[in-house]
């Protein structure tokens, strides 16, 4: 992989194709994880007659799926319940269309990502949706110290999943830069 | 005859009968990059890149920002969007 850089108003990055695989199939695994909440909402008729798209009004048992989809209010749960129902379907579209458009840009077999400003946010946010449900399963508490489980085990599948959030991060990182100009 | 009343009129009358203005705070987050979190700051929010980096700041060592005021309809716009983005951000009441 080679990180992002700014070069003449386009942000660009090479990736290998076994990287790019693994990039595409952990965007996809986020888009599942979404799409199955979404196959969760409670049957509404007021959606089936207004056609408004209404979620549920419950956090989401996974603690992953929980973090992609924040209660809104923290104390107040009635609150929290009414604006999940209204605006969760909305977030759960904006990192759909994000995780598209990261597909849509990466080349499958690998090679060179060429992304306009617009597809470089989409970049972000699904970078950042699939380092968020890694944190979660690795259970990230500080930003530079390998959680105990990977730690314990550098041949184990934990500490292979801590190295591929480091990259992912590496990747975001290089992009972000780019974006704000200090690359 | 009447004039035709705005969305906006009759929010700040319900607003101004019983609500004090909303804020949204945004919470530490191991995960989330500070530079990325600056860049949203910047984008979503509109604040100067200083702004945005001292917002950032806070939320790291302070645990918590407050990063906007305003109205709830607005507050709730604003808390999807970065809900959207990866933020972990809610709402409240300013008393």
């Amino acid at each position: 992989m080679r990180p992002f850089r700014s070069r003449l108003g386009r942000f660009t990055a090479a990736f290998d194709p076994a990287e790019a695989t693994l990039l595409a199939d952990l965007v996809d695994q986020v888009r599942t994880l979404l799409a199955q909440r979404c196959g969760g909402a409670e049957d509404d008729p007021l959606a089936g007659l207004t056609g408004m798209a209404v979620g549920p009004s419950t956090p989401p048992d996974d603690p992953a799926v929980a973090r992609l989809l924040p209660a809104f209010h923290r104390d107040d749960e009635g609150l929290a319940a009414g604006l999940r129902m209204l605006r969760e379907p909305e977030v759960i579209a904006a990192k759909d269309d994000a995780a598209v458009a990261l597909l849509d840009t990466l080349p499958r077999g690998g090679g060179t990502v060429r992304l306009t400003e617009q597809t470089a946010r989409s970049w972000l946010v699904a970078l950042n949706d699939v380092r968020l449900v890694f944190g979660v399963r690795l259970n990230i508490t500080e930003d530079a110290t390998p959680p105990a489980a990977a730690a314990a085990d550098p041949r184990g599948p934990e500490y292979a999943m801590y190295l591929t959030y480091r990259w992912l991060s590496t990747i975001q990182e290089s992009l972000v830069q780019a974006m704000l100009g200090d690359a | 005859m009447t004039l035709p009343v705005s969305d906006s009129e009759v929010g700040s009358l319900s607003d101004a009968a019983e609500d004090a203005p909303w804020v949204v705070i945004v919470w530490n987050d191991p995960v989330n990059l500070m530079s990325y979190v600056t860049y949203v700051f910047q984008t979503l929010l509109g604040h100067p890149r200083p702004v945005a980096e001292k917002l950032m700041l806070d939320v790291h060592h302070k645990g918590r920002a407050t990063v906007a005021h305003g109205p709830r309809d607005a507050m709730e716009s604003i808390v999807t969007q970065l809900h959207g983005a990866g933020l972990w951000a809610t709402m409240a009441q300013d008393r």
